[in-house]
């Protein structure tokens, strides 16, 4: 019977179907950071149970960890005082990190895929619900909360229902100026942000295949975002070239029979999916959001929706009054305060490259701060490497060390009450950025140029 | 796990959709290393002003509301996947969230934490709202061994579903890690036979 890839990779999974249906699922990579796993540890402590599978954990401490003066201890007494909880836990429990200062340390859905963790075929959670990102690269994969947490280190299983599958296909050529975090803030504003829960979504079709692993990992990064347990994408030679040589990929004859085996992990012709939908790539212009969650999200010369349901009334029109916008209005031509380039999203090699290219001989508005924080030790050293960070300075950006920083700003890169931010980030959410702040999600493009213009404008204007 | 059988309480109604887990804990709030006090700052940022003072218009600084039910708006629990959100919840005294769906993690987080996310239809939803509306006081019961929401004023019933594994984990107050710990054998066995794993 036709299997979809994520079926596949499931079935490979199940130790065993509980009685009652739940399946026991394999985990083949545990990922944690220093935020959803002191309590899991507390946990096996408490119940007196052994870290069953310490090599298959990998810790950093990324969502709380300042993006200045990394080398000093962290200032702020919480924060510290759970990255050192995460440390102790490691060393008691012989848990490999890579803590802050380490030449691996970063936020932990970039390190995963840098470090060659991040494999097709293979099941992956971590207790942060952009997990899904790893999805890119052909891998079933997706958040938990710390009870499973704690579920995976006692067992290296969880107890699952199987979700169902929708596939969302976008065919053809993607236009200028027009990129994978345009492709998936448009499917999400299709879907709504409540469009695809109960199911993990397969994304195909010519234009997601034409992809980097980089857009690969946007594109899933967000699949959470529409309420998609994860996202995936079948795993091709973009994958394999990108995976080849890294630290922690299979190597020679080892790697020869993981490569042969991915081949085989695609949906079959007639793999029937619960959900289909297909977009077309030329539809897609370049994306904004304008509201409180990620699927108020228009194209960037469109204008703001002025009816809605009626039973969405209310929370729209708090939203807008959150936002300061009106229903109809468009975007173009305000002026925003803040620029903020990272995020599990769009901190990586591909995105600082796309900013530096644009900004390079240019100046941001004055009125504009624009921080940039890559998302590992080894992203920033790259961009060092090609001398992005003399570009982004000489533009008045300011190249940060890495972490989650102001996407959730659980450290102190915050975003005032009432400031705009145009953000390459994941969530908009009332506060997301900090009190009061109001965040406006888009590109890493979208995010240099509105930098520059220091207020929204139609980017197609002003490729460079 | 504390045991989950039956509750009889009014409710606090929260008519908004897609409340996402930023706004029942904000992440400034996630600094804890322990799963207690999380109740402090449920709702923080739409139940205090900055300088901590309530805002009297929120729900729940509104002195004819109160209850262990939360009735809210479609969509409940989306976004992060912080189980903290289920842990404030519950430290706040709520054991049971109505909703006409809950988003996957939050779902999950909610039944491991013994707080139940309880779906009814749209149009339930729409009838629990108004009759809160009316009347503030009005009393449901929940049933969860008989997966029934009564109203007993308007003697309306609603059937509700739950998976039956996590239905009898909450009635007795187990949780998955100690069904996990008794499959060892097979997980063990599961490790030696698979052929792929790199």
């Amino acid at each position: 019977m036709a299997k979809s890839l994520f079926d596949k990779i499931w079935d490979a999974h199940v130790v065993k179907t509980a009685p009652g249906g739940l399946d026991i699922v394999y985990i083949d990579r545990h990922l944690i950071h220093e935020v959803t796993s002191p309590q899991a540890f507390d946990e096996l402590e408490a119940r007196n149970l052994p870290l069953y599978r310490p090599n298959r954990i990998l810790a950093t401490a990324d969502h709380n960890v300042p993006t200045r003066n990394q080398h000093l201890p962290i200032e702020e007494p919480l924060s510290r005082s759970q990255v050192d909880k995460l440390t102790a836990n490691c060393e008691k429990y012989g848990v490999e990190l890579y803590g802050l200062g380490h030449a691996r340390q970063g936020i932990v859905h970039v390190i995963g895929p840098e470090l060659g963790l991040t494999l097709p075929g293979a099941t992956i959670v971590c207790g942060d619900s952009h997990t899904s990102t790893h999805g890119a690269f052909g891998a079933v994969a997706f958040g938990i909360g710390t009870s499973q947490v704690a579920q995976v280190m006692a067992t290296q299983c969880l107890l699952l229902s199987r979700p169902k599958r929708m596939r969302i296909t976008v065919d053809g050529e993607l236009r200028r100026g027009v990129t994978a975090k345009d492709l998936i803030l448009y499917i999400i504003s299709q879907l709504g942000t409540g469009g695809a829960t109960g199911y993990f979504v397969e994304y195909a079709g010519s234009a997601v295949r034409g992809l980097s692993m980089e857009g690969r990992m946007t594109v899933c990064n967000m699949s959470i975002e529409m309420g998609a347990r994860g996202g995936l994408i079948a795993p091709d030679a973009t994958t394999f070239a990108y995976v080849e040589g890294r630290a922690y990929a299979p190597k020679g004859i080892v790697w020869e029979q993981a490569v042969a085996y991915w081949k085989t992990l695609y949906s079959d012709d007639d793999t029937v999916f619960d959900a289909e939908h297909h977009f077309n790539a030329r539809d897609i212009a370049p994306m904004i959001t304008y509201g409180t969650n990620p699927g108020m999200g228009i194209a960037l010369n469109g204008n703001i929706p002025s009816e809605v349901a009626a039973s969405e009334s209310e929370s729209f029109d708090k939203s807008l009054a959150y936002m300061g916008f009106q229903r109809g209005e468009s975007l173009l031509g305000k002026e925003i305060n803040y620029v903020f380039i990272g995020s599990c999203t769009n901190s990586r090699i591909e995105d600082l490259r796309a900013v530096a290219a644009y900004v390079q001989g240019k100046q941001k508005a004055k009125h504009v701060e624009a921080i940039i924080v890559p998302g590992s030790k080894q992203v920033e050293q790259q961009a060092i490497s090609e001398g992005l960070d003399k570009i982004l300075a000489e533009a008045g950006f300011e190249l940060r060390e890495p972490g989650c920083s102001a996407c959730l700003a659980m450290n102190e890169d915050k975003i005032p009450a009432g400031a705009y931010c145009v953000a390459t980030s994941n969530r908009n959410f009332e506060g997301r950025q900090g009190p009061g702040s109001r965040t406006l999600l888009a590109s890493p493009l979208v995010a240099a140029i509105t930098a520059v213009q220091g207020r929204i404008v139609d980017i197609t204007q002003y490729l460079n | 796990m504390e045991k989950f059988q039956t509750l009889h309480s009014s409710a606090i109604p929260l008519p908004l959709e897609n409340i996402d887990t930023d706004q029942i804990i904000p992440a400034r709030f996630l600094k804890a290393t322990t799963r207690e006090g999380f109740g402090e700052n449920l709702f923080r940022d739409w139940r205090c002003n900055a300088d901590g003072t309530p805002k009297p218009n929120f729900v729940l600084n509104d002195a004819r509301y109160n209850g262990q039910i939360l009735l809210a708006g479609k969509n409940f629990g989306c976004g992060s996947s912080r189980e903290h959100a289920a842990w404030a919840l519950y430290d706040a005294g709520f054991r049971v969230v109505i909703s006409s769906y809950f988003a996957d993690i939050f779902r999950g987080n909610a039944l491991n934490t013994g707080l139940l996310p309880l779906q009814v239809t749209d149009a339930e939803l729409s009838s629990l709202f108004d009759l809160v509306e009316q009347d503030a006081n009005t009393q449901f019961v929940v049933n969860l061994p008989e997966q029934t929401l009564h109203v007993p004023a308007t003697d309306q019933v609603i059937h509700f579903d739950i998976d039956p594994y996590k239905k009898e984990c909450l009635i007795n107050g187990y949780d998955d890690i100690d069904f996990l710990v008794s499959q060892k054998q097979a997980i063990e066995a599961y490790e030696q036979r698979r052929t792929w794993a790199w």
